[in-house]
């Protein structure tokens, strides 16, 4: 089955693309009657009523086999065209899918003891497993990205190892009405470690969509890290998730730095699964024009004695939108859990929302909860006192914005990494 | 001459607060502002830093041959104007020392200087966060955050003394401190003074002129400035209140 058979169901066009379908039958097939079946989320959807989603349906995205800009990176200019996505000083592989595909050209992968890369599509051992914690019923999203996925990385850290290079992905977006939709796998076997950052770019500033889907594992007493920073163009589409599995003595964290894009919606899904695991969910963005950023987040303490931690920041200017839905779940006899949310949003327009939603369901009565939101402008006062000291109106923004946003960038732990981070906000700020 | 303000009529909210102020600095000097709560003494101080939420309808102010009232907030800073504030402002996670080196940088930029090499830069906050005796801890800290009053204000004019202005405009700055801390914030400003620069304190006390001798005093009432004598001027203000210069002019209350 390569195509779906339904009369109007909406579509993706693959007829440019020769490579095979990395989830199972099985999964495809339930997820192509969900295609046909199930309506686009409307703001009538509770998890989606800040978050319009008509530009994806009415755009007619393809997957390409071959690019044309693709093409223009290949060969000797390649090696120019990826440095800018590089973090700099950061050593380690890197891994680099240009519009959903691996490229071995622009990728370089560092071997060590205990690591193993590889992309899906040339995969038979992960690829097995793929889907199973994935909901399907009523996501549109989830499901196409069942349906289409063609590839994606897997990365397996062994039992005991600690790795001591970051892994770096680089996913590039290219051309008009380009779909994107990679479903990546990173395991974390029981007592290992290890950094990844997961960069996604774009080439042009075309429409395009990327619906990418990462199911993570996190073994016993493993210890991960991630950051995300989406830097993608203003006509950019995302949809980005991530599925994560904590077993016990186990430490997750990911921050997410949101730059660019037009319409971005991150949905992170942890599930708690041990008992003494630490889960810190972190995010800055910085908006303008007419951006549209969704952090939707869900932590579901399902067992005892767990610590969550959450924080998101961001400065929104003219017309933009951010909207921050966090969600912790304590289940029966999960006591002893502390869980921490707190969202801020400096405004820099009149026109500039925020809807901010942190949300608590406790079902245990030994727990220590608390979540909070603030939203304000930019303290004039503050800068009235920098100004009176001989600095600049356009340099005392930035520290006092830098200042507000400098403890979610504080979460990287890896320094290259948090001065690479540190400029993209810098550079971001609309003076 | 260094500052001539002339005829300063200043509003906010449509209310005018400064009614034809005159006042004239010349280098070297120290003037004392004195006066009644709302005579107008921090609008005076605000208006001379550029706050931009009052309405100046005439009048002009020179400052060393500049049109003061045409320049922006952080020219006239460059310009050599400094306002330690009455109520000084927490800026977290902004540290003092990169908000300091950031200003000094702008300043020198400003004035087609070289930029301050690191080295320099932190021999020269040894050097002056001693004229206050400020905790170096302090000055590694985030703006005034978590800082005690006497702190905020010994801060005031570590900046004051870092920066190097040409006129040092003091609001208040003696308002909440005990005596100790007094003592060391006019010292401060004692060891800061030259024949090139200029300081007008305002206060509401005369105990801070027992330290920071002036070389005139100003009443400020209603609006203007009604009266100007020598530093005995201050303490008699404080032996008499303000009354007997109301009935000395004549004025109604």
């Amino acid at each position: 089955m390569s195509k779906l058979n339904v009369g109007e169901t909406y579509e993706i066009d693959i007829n440019n693309s020769n490579q095979a379908f990395i989830l199972s039958a099985e999964l495809r097939s339930k997820a192509a009657q969900i295609i046909a079946s199930t309506d686009f989320p409307t703001t009538k959807t509770e998890a989606w009523k800040y978050t319009r989603v008509t530009k994806i349906k009415n755009t007619k995205f393809k997957i390409l086999a071959d690019f044309p800009l693709w093409r223009g990176i290949k060969g000797e200019e390649s090696s120019n065209q990826i440095d800018k996505f590089l973090i700099p000083n950061l050593s380690g592989s890197v891994i680099v899918f240009v519009n959903g595909l691996f490229s071995s050209e622009l990728s370089t992968i560092e071997a060590e003891n205990g690591l193993e890369i590889l992309p899906l599509n040339q995969d038979n051992t992960f690829k097995k497993d793929l889907g199973k914690l994935i909901p399907l019923e009523n996501e549109i999203f989830y499901s196409l990205n069942t349906f289409y996925a063609q590839d994606g990385i897997a990365i397996r850290i062994a039992k005991n190892t600690q790795l001591k290079q970051t892994i770096q992905l680089i996913f590039i977006s290219s051309g008009e009405n380009t779909y994107i939709g990679n479903r990546n796998v990173i395991r974390c076997e029981d007592f290992s470690k290890a950094h990844i950052t997961m960069n996604y770019v774009s080439l042009d500033n075309e429409l395009a969509f990327n619906n990418t889907i990462t199911e993570i594992s996190v073994g016993s007493n493993a210890h991960l890290s991630v950051d995300k920073i989406q830097q993608e163009s203003e006509s950019m589409n995302s949809i980005i998730s991530e599925f994560v599995q904590q077993e016990k003595d186990s430490t997750f964290s990911i921050n997410t730095f949101t730059l660019g894009g037009d319409l971005v919606r991150n949905n992170l899904n942890i599930d708690v699964n041990g008992q003494n695991c630490e889960t810190y969910l972190s995010g800055a963005y910085i908006l303008k024009s007419k951006q549209h950023v969704d952090n939707h987040t869900i932590v579901d303490h399902k067992v005892a004695y767990c610590e969550s931690n959450e924080l998101y920041k961001g400065v929104i200017d003219d017309q933009a939108t951010a909207v921050f839905n966090g969600k912790v779940f304590v289940r029966k006899d999960a006591q002893k859990i502390n869980a921490f949310q707190s969202n801020g949003n400096i405004l820099l327009s009149n026109t500039a929302t925020i809807n901010s939603k942190p949300e608590l369901e406790i079902y245990a009565d030994d727990v220590k909860c608390s979540h909070g939101s603030t939203t304000g402008q930019l303290d004039e006062e503050a800068i009235f006192y920098l100004k009176s000291r001989g600095i600049s109106y356009k340099t005392a923004k930035k520290m006092i914005v830098g200042a507000f946003l400098e403890d979610v960038i504080k979460r990287v732990s890896n320094e290259h990494v948090q001065l690479y981070v540190n400029s993209l906000t810098n550079n971001s700020l609309k003076v | 001459m260094m500052l001539k303000i002339k005829n300063l009529h200043v509003s906010i909210d449509g209310k005018e607060i400064l009614k034809g102020l005159n006042l004239e600095i010349n280098p070297g000097e120290v003037h004392a502002i004195m006066g009644p709560n709302g005579a107008g003494k921090s609008t005076l101080a605000s208006v001379l830093a550029g706050r931009e939420e009052y309405e100046i309808s005439d009048g002009t102010v020179d400052f060393d041959g500049k049109d003061l009232l045409e320049l922006s907030t952080e020219d006239r800073a460059r310009e050599g104007l400094f306002l330690a504030f009455q109520y000084p402002i927490e800026i977290p996670g902004v540290s003092n020392i990169q908000f300091l080196r950031t200003a000094l940088n702008e300043i020198r930029e400003y004035r087609g200087q070289e930029q301050i090499s690191a080295k320099d830069f932190m021999a020269l906050v040894r050097e002056k966060s001693k004229i206050v005796e400020l905790d170096s801890k302090l000055a590694s800290r985030s703006v005034n955050e978590g800082f005690s009053g006497g702190e905020k204000k010994r801060n005031e004019i570590f900046q004051m003394a870092m920066i190097d202005p040409k006129l040092a405009i003091l609001d208040e700055t003696d308002s909440g401190l005990d005596i100790d801390a007094l003592r060391i914030v006019a010292n401060g400003v004692n060891k800061l003074k030259s024949k090139e620069n200029a300081t007008i304190v305002i206060t509401h006390y005369q105990r801070l002129l027992d330290y920071i001798i002036p070389d005139f005093v100003h009443v400020l009432y209603n609006g203007k400035i009604v009266k100007t004598g020598p530093k005995e001027l201050a303490l008699e203000l404080e032996e008499r209140g303000y009354d007997w210069i109301k009935e000395e002019l004549g004025m109604e209350n």
